[in-house]
């Protein structure tokens, strides 16, 4: 039964493998559904932070907040990039970042600077590696990314963006379609423009607030929380793309392990079986030389 | 649009309610409350406020403290801890717009300080120039792999 025994530790081995992928897919698939949760859970504020805002803009068109004035030459760019933390999901953080890349080919080609913030340690390590210019980062996010964390990293950029250093910042995530299919985006940040706030349709009438303590004050800190909201929904929508990518990678990783498994047990089957032939036809010649 | 539908439906639950205002509360990680209430008790910035119905249009930033919400038909108030955020005030909708995070120019800053310092101690031994060549040979690489196993996989026949 020559190879029988390598046969078999390989099946096991194989089996084993698909072990793993089987519980990488069934918790991906649970935390796919928190994370799908979170995002919807999320859109309520992002909805309402968006309606105040825009009232704001509409209001108050004597207070030019940068954030809403669009400069005209625009010679550096700021790009916040979401990927995962962790790999095996599929093509999900080499798609988001071939956009990425040529997004940022494109805006070299024109003579921009370029600065770029990642968030997850898949883009951190791409970029330091082909030496993009890191201008603030961040990494470890875990399952349930709070907004705490991010506040950091977006600040480094909006102020670079409201010191003048940057003229606009893009973000870049992979926006979630379906369990099938996820979808990587580019987005303007800043400034927000008016079809993002969506102040061009509908009727906004011509009342304004009152402020307390001031209408400046108040509106820096509500389009702060604005943008730091839609970078958070970037971040949990990635994250609902990324489960769901990785449920998928692993249940085909699965489905090629049975399929291997199948073909091992049929090579196994055979030797098996060649090898009883070939013992019992050495049986009956012995015994027809011995008689 | 989307907001003069939603005042139609608030005002026509507020005849069955007269007298109440509508209140949202939500965070950018859940909604927290959503319903009818006779009266909101909110710890502004410039101090307290009790906001009844048809309180005039309002912004302003809240402190950390507890938002009280009085509904119409139950004696319990709703009592909903908030670390900051934003007040808006129209005559039938009240939204609060929670923080999740303590927030401070100083606390702020030093978070700021911290993802700047861990972007350089990732840049500290680079060049300044995008590899456009690496990124190109990287990329390929991972899409190379990605299409080398759906043809397996096509082989296979799966």
């Amino acid at each position: 039964m020559a190879g029988s025994k390598e046969i078999r530790a390989k099946i096991k081995s194989v089996e084993n493998t698909r072990k793993i992928t089987r519980a990488m897919e069934m918790v991906a698939a649970a935390k796919m559904r928190k994370a799908q949760e979170r995002m919807r859970a999320s859109r309520p504020y992002a909805e309402k932070i968006r309606n105040v805002a825009a009232r704001l803009s509409r209001a108050n068109p004597e207070y030019e907040h940068s954030f809403l004035d669009k400069r005209e030459n625009i010679e550096n760019v700021g790009l916040i990039v979401v990927t995962s933390d962790k790999g095996l999901c599929g093509g999900l953080n080499t798609n988001i970042l071939r956009l990425a890349v040529s997004r940022l080919h494109n805006w070299e080609g024109e003579g921009k600077g370029i600065v770029v913030c990642p968030i997850g340690n898949k883009g951190l390590g791409f970029m330091s590696r082909i030496g993009a210019k890191v201008k603030s980062n961040l990494t470890g996010l875990g399952d349930t990314p709070h907004i705490e964390k991010l506040i950091g990293a977006v600040k480094v950029m909006l102020d670079a963006y409201a010191a003048g250093e940057i003229d606009a910042i893009y973000l870049s995530y992979n926006h979630f379609v379906n369990t099938m299919k996820q979808e990587p985006r580019v987005e303007q940040l800043l400034p927000l423009s008016d079809e993002q706030l969506g102040t061009a349709q509908g009727n906004w009438g011509n009342w304004d607030y009152l402020y307390e303590p001031e209408a400046k004050q108040v509106i820096d800190d509500l389009l702060v929380r604005y943008i730091e909201s839609l970078v958070y929904q970037a971040v949990v929508e990635n994250m609902a793309s990324e489960q769901s990518a990785r449920m998928v990678a692993m249940k085909a990783a699965s489905d090629n392990a049975k399929s291997v498994i199948g073909d091992l047990k049929l090579v196994y089957n055979k030797a098996r079986q060649a090898a009883i032939t070939r013992e019992i036809s050495e049986i009956v010649s012995g015994a027809a030389a011995v008689g | 649009m989307v907001m003069t539908e939603k005042v139609d439906a608030v005002s026509a639950k507020e005849a069955l309610f007269p007298g109440t205002v509508h209140v949202d509360v939500v965070s950018a990680e859940e909604a927290l409350f959503s319903g009818l209430a006779e009266m909101v008790i909110v710890p502004g910035e410039m101090g307290e406020l009790g906001i009844y119905p048809r309180h005039t249009p309002l912004m302003t930033r809240i402190k950390p403290g507890s938002v009280r919400i009085k509904r119409p038909d139950q004696e319990q108030e709703v009592l909903i801890y908030v670390s900051g955020g934003m007040l808006e005030v129209q005559p039938s909708v009240v939204t609060i717009l929670a923080d999740t995070a303590i927030r401070g120019a100083d606390l702020d800053e030093t978070r700021a300080l911290e993802a700047k310092r861990a972007a350089e101690d990732v840049i500290k031994n680079r060049t300044s120039d995008i590899d456009y060549a690496q990124a190109q040979a990287e990329l390929l690489e991972a899409i190379a792999q990605l299409r080398a196993i759906q043809q397996l996989r096509k082989q296979a026949g799966h």
